[in-house]
């Protein structure tokens, strides 16, 4: 199962990358529009990737799950 | 530009010394057997819950290898008799214990009893020592912050000036937006949960006897704290948060039998991703950090050392944002769960 269980994660990994990327390229588009609400972009788009982490990471404990 | 040099060199260093306890700490055993390098094992062995507090192994001058460690208590439950004993009589696993006519031997981190009976093991292991710690921790500091503020009318002096824009950061900027006019109530909770999870996700990053233990990272701690915010959340639901649940507005009555499950689904979903968040973020931290120190063994020379430890800064540092950041995302989404649960709806 450990071949199997590696594949899972980084499936889990193209989407996590995915989608923090979009926050990333999104944030930065609003910060290039308006510089003076860098901050408050920033902590939003921290929270939202810390989110979208967190969905990859049950990927994570269920691969480890499998292989453990 | 001095300053900030200094402490690079001297957080290097600091991380440094993750690799010397993690040599001693886990290969040691392979190293004997010439079985080669399992990292593995060892990650899982690091991240684990253990029944005495590991420190470091080192091998004296006939080559004997000596384990450093503080024993903690054992306390086992089997069959109305209550055993208590410290972890040392068990000599790392290697020697059975005898109570009576109970035979109990551990075996990679459990206790088992050979004859067959199941105790109930409620010992102070590694995570619940780590726990007094940070009780400890919290305590001194709250209890300094509070005398601090009586004696100076209110006024904050010393510490208390650098945790008064932290408990304001969660009343002002957590608490007050999600649940509005009832935050009051619940800032207690949050406050405790976030400051909890907070220092104890700091423990765990100090790579030396102290800390690195795996508290946030272990689902039974994170399982407890989303049972507690379960209980708080419905016990304070409102008419209006089980009516959308078991009568959703504007939806037709046919579609109660798909809706209802659904909903009270929901109820259980929200706090198992809490748990599973936290849980998850916390060990997959440690789990990767380890991972780059076990790179250096697993090639088998220094000259990865560099790089490993260079990763390592990094991760640390990446996790000191992390730590704190699930204790912000912890709380918030708390907050969040509490607020919809006593919201006064307006009707249309």
């Amino acid at each position: 199962m450990g071949p199997l269980a590696a594949i899972g994660a980084g499936l889990a990994v193209i989407g996590a990358g995915l989608g923090i990327g979009k926050i990333g390229g999104s944030a930065m588009e609003g910060i290039a529009r308006q510089p003076e609400a860098t901050s408050k972009i920033q902590t939003a788009m921290i929270i939202a990737a810390a989110l979208v982490e967190g969905v990859a990471l049950f990927a994570v404990v269920v691969s480890l799950l499998v292989a453990g | 530009m001095k300053t900030t040099l200094k402490s690079i060199v001297l957080l290097t260093a600091l991380f440094a010394s993750n690799v010397y306890l993690f040599a001693g700490g886990g290969d040691s055993k392979h190293e004997n057997t010439e079985e080669g390098f399992d990292a593995v094992k060892v990650i899982m062995h690091h991240i684990a819950d253990a029944h005495e507090f590991h420190i470091l192994d080192y091998v004296d001058d006939q080559g004997v290898e000596h384990p450093v460690s503080l024993p903690l208590p054992v306390i086992l439950y089997t069959d109305g008799n209550l055993d208590v004993f410290m972890s040392s009589e068990f000599d790392h696993g290697h020697a059975d214990v005898v109570r009576g006519d109970r035979t109990y031997r551990l075996d990679h981190g459990h206790i088992t009893e050979l004859s067959g009976l199941h105790p109930l093991d409620l010992s102070i292991t590694k995570n619940v020592f780590s726990m007094f710690l940070s009780m400890v921790i919290i305590l001194l500091i709250f209890i300094t912050v509070g005398r601090s503020y009586r004696k100076g009318n209110g006024v904050p002096s010393g510490l208390a000036s650098f945790m008064e824009p932290l408990v304001l950061f969660v009343r002002d900027d957590i608490a007050i937006p999600n649940i509005g006019k009832k935050a009051d109530r619940f800032l207690p909770y949050l406050l405790t949960v976030f400051f909890f999870i907070w220092i104890n996700n700091l423990i765990g990053l100090v790579p030396f006897f102290p800390g690195s233990s795996n508290l946030t990272g272990n689902i039974s701690f994170t399982i407890t704290l989303a049972i507690i915010t379960f209980l708080i959340t419905n016990l304070n639901g409102n008419k209006d948060y089980w009516k959308h649940i078991f009568a959703t507005p504007g939806v037709p009555v046919w579609l109660a039998p798909i809706m209802i499950p659904v909903e009270l689904m929901g109820i259980f979903a929200k706090p198992i991703a809490l748990l599973i968040r936290l849980f998850a973020n916390i060990t997959a931290g440690h789990i990767i950090i380890l991972s780059l120190i076990s790179l250096i063994f697993i090639f088998k020379t220094v000259m990865i050392a560099p790089v490993s430890v260079g990763f390592v800064l990094f991760m640390n540092v990446l996790e000191l944002l992390v730590a704190a950041l699930q204790a912000y995302i912890f709380t918030l989404l708390s907050a969040l769960f509490i607020g919809m649960a006593v919201a006064e709806h307006e009707h249309h």
